[in-house]
């Protein structure tokens, strides 16, 4: 397991922005985590890291469902946050996306742990304090490790 | 020209028909009891319920205007933004009627018709105006030059506001949706008794939003605090609630004053809320700013709006070609 404290939201773009650049296509991600953790600001970072003009697009999927945003990879943001029953994640062909070459990030994800893939990198969000939070990586990737 | 409207973009699947601007009928599935001919279990978040609604709703809607489907003269539909899945049923079924009945066919953004639903009720707004599109998948604002000529000032860079309303009235306790129940509880609190800050924004966006911040201070502040009590739930909403109006609000006439527009508009879900359209209303009256806000049944989502803009369009001429797809995310007046 990898833990990191992030001291800001600026810091938390950058997170994402490092850990994006050291996937391979077909990745999946689990962010999880309460409610203002920072995950849909990973994610930010994340789009960044994609060549995606971060600040323009990316918004919290909570209400779509699903957001695609399209850089050198393209990047499927999922939020559970709203979903009750593994049957409507079915029916929105979530798996389709896990099993295609871009990236797929799954806010919530811990509601349906059943549907994610086995190689899942599982990103947990703590809050520490009014700015500042810890985030755990399991597995960490090794390229991103090596960024430090 | 009497034209079909179909909307299929998120939960709700809802038919309209518009007849030369003036709302014929208007159905929505959630508020109409084609669920319990399914046994009232029906899932919430599929476009299999889209597919199994459709039809039945478009007979009723047909029946509500007292009329046939071979009375209709142009059919619309929503192609964006939304999931793909139930984007496609509405799509799908439209083009299916256009194309059995010969019948001209157009695909309408969602955004827009949110933009345009005010003038099913109020006639001759000027131009150029503003519009707050307020919702919780969306909060952007937009000046309106003309019908079809729109520019996006500014949008969220994270949570729609009526986002953040809901997950604040859901570690409050209360129910879905929370936009309702958070203005409930509101009314019994103090709007001064937790103070938020507003983000601010490095580079030059006068007009985009950001509620992302201020969701994670309320519910950091519920969380600190050791006894909640009723009272200081009730203060909790109305403190967020008015900082969240507040912002819209500052953010609405700005972009009224920065463009010179001549009125100022409200849509979406959000534009429901009381404490919203009574903050709107002072600054409108002093800066002489005529303000339309709509209905509850067209300021949530509706086949009404759709229908509108889709008969706009056709009127003019415009069509959409047998192979428009549906998209997932399309900006209006980018």
């Amino acid at each position: 397991m990898n833990k990191r404290e992030i001291p800001s939201l600026e810091e938390m773009h950058a997170q994402g922005t490092t850990f994006a650049q050291s996937l391979q296509p077909g990745t999946v991600v689990a962010l999880v985590g309460p409610l203002g953790a920072g995950k849909t600001s990973f994610v930010t970072g994340m789009a960044k890291g994609f060549g995606i003009n971060a600040a323009a697009v990316v918004r919290s999927p909570t209400f779509t469902l699903i957001n695609e945003y399209h850089g050198r990879l393209p990047l499927y943001h999922f939020d559970f946050y709203r979903i009750d029953q593994v049957a409507e994640i079915e029916r929105l062909g979530v798996v389709e996306y896990f099993e295609g070459q871009g990236i797929s990030v799954v806010e919530w994800a811990d509601k349906f742990p059943e549907i994610m893939p086995k190689q899942t990198i599982w990103i947990r969000f703590e809050i520490m304090n009014a700015q500042t939070r810890v985030i755990y990586i399991t597995p960490p990737s090794p390229s991103y490790l090596k960024r430090g | 020209m009497i034209t079909l409207g179909i909307e299929s973009s998120c939960d709700e699947t809802a038919i309209a028909i518009v007849a030369n601007g003036k709302l014929l009928a208007s159905s929505v599935s959630s508020q109409h009891d084609v669920h319990a001919k399914y046994g009232g279990v029906v899932p919430e978040l599929a476009s299999r319920r889209h597919m199994e609604t459709i039809a039945p709703l478009l007979e009723h809607t047909l029946g509500k205007a007292h009329l046939k489907l071979a009375n209709i003269q142009g059919v619309a539909a929503t192609f964006a933004p939304g999931l793909a899945g139930a984007l496609l049923v509405g799509l799908t079924t439209a083009k299916g009627i256009a194309f059995a009945h010969n019948l001209p066919f157009i695909g309408v953004n969602h955004l827009e018709g949110h933009i345009n639903a005010v003038h099913l009720e109020y006639q001759g707004i000027p131009f150029p105006h503003v519009v707050l599109v307020v919702s919780g998948g969306h909060t952007s604002l937009y000046e309106v030059k003309a019908f079809g000529s729109y520019q996006l000032l500014g949008a969220t860079r994270d949570d729609a506001a009526g986002e953040a309303f809901d997950k604040v009235a859901k570690f409050l306790g209360l129910g879905f949706p929370g936009g309702p129940h958070l203005e409930k509880l509101a009314a019994l609190g103090n709007p001064k008794a937790f103070r938020f800050t507003r983000p601010k924004f490095n580079d030059d966006s006068a007009f985009d939003f950001s509620f992302s911040g201020i969701k994670t201070a309320a519910a950091l502040a519920f969380e600190r605090t050791a006894d909640k009590t009723e009272q200081m739930k009730a203060d909790l909403a109305a403190s967020f609630q008015d900082h969240v109006v507040q912002f819209l609000t500052d953010r609405l006439f700005s972009a009224a004053a920065h463009t010179q527009a001549k009125a100022i508009v409200i849509s979406g879900g959000v534009a429901a809320n009381g404490h919203l359209r009574e903050t709107v209303a002072r600054p409108a009256t002093v800066a002489k700013l005529p303000h339309f806000i709509p209905s509850r049944h067209l300021c949530t989502d509706n086949a009404a709006m759709i229908a509108y803009v889709g008969e706009q369009y056709l009127i003019r001429g415009k069509r959409s070609p047998w192979s428009q797809n549906a998209v997932a995310s399309a900006e209006v007046g980018v």
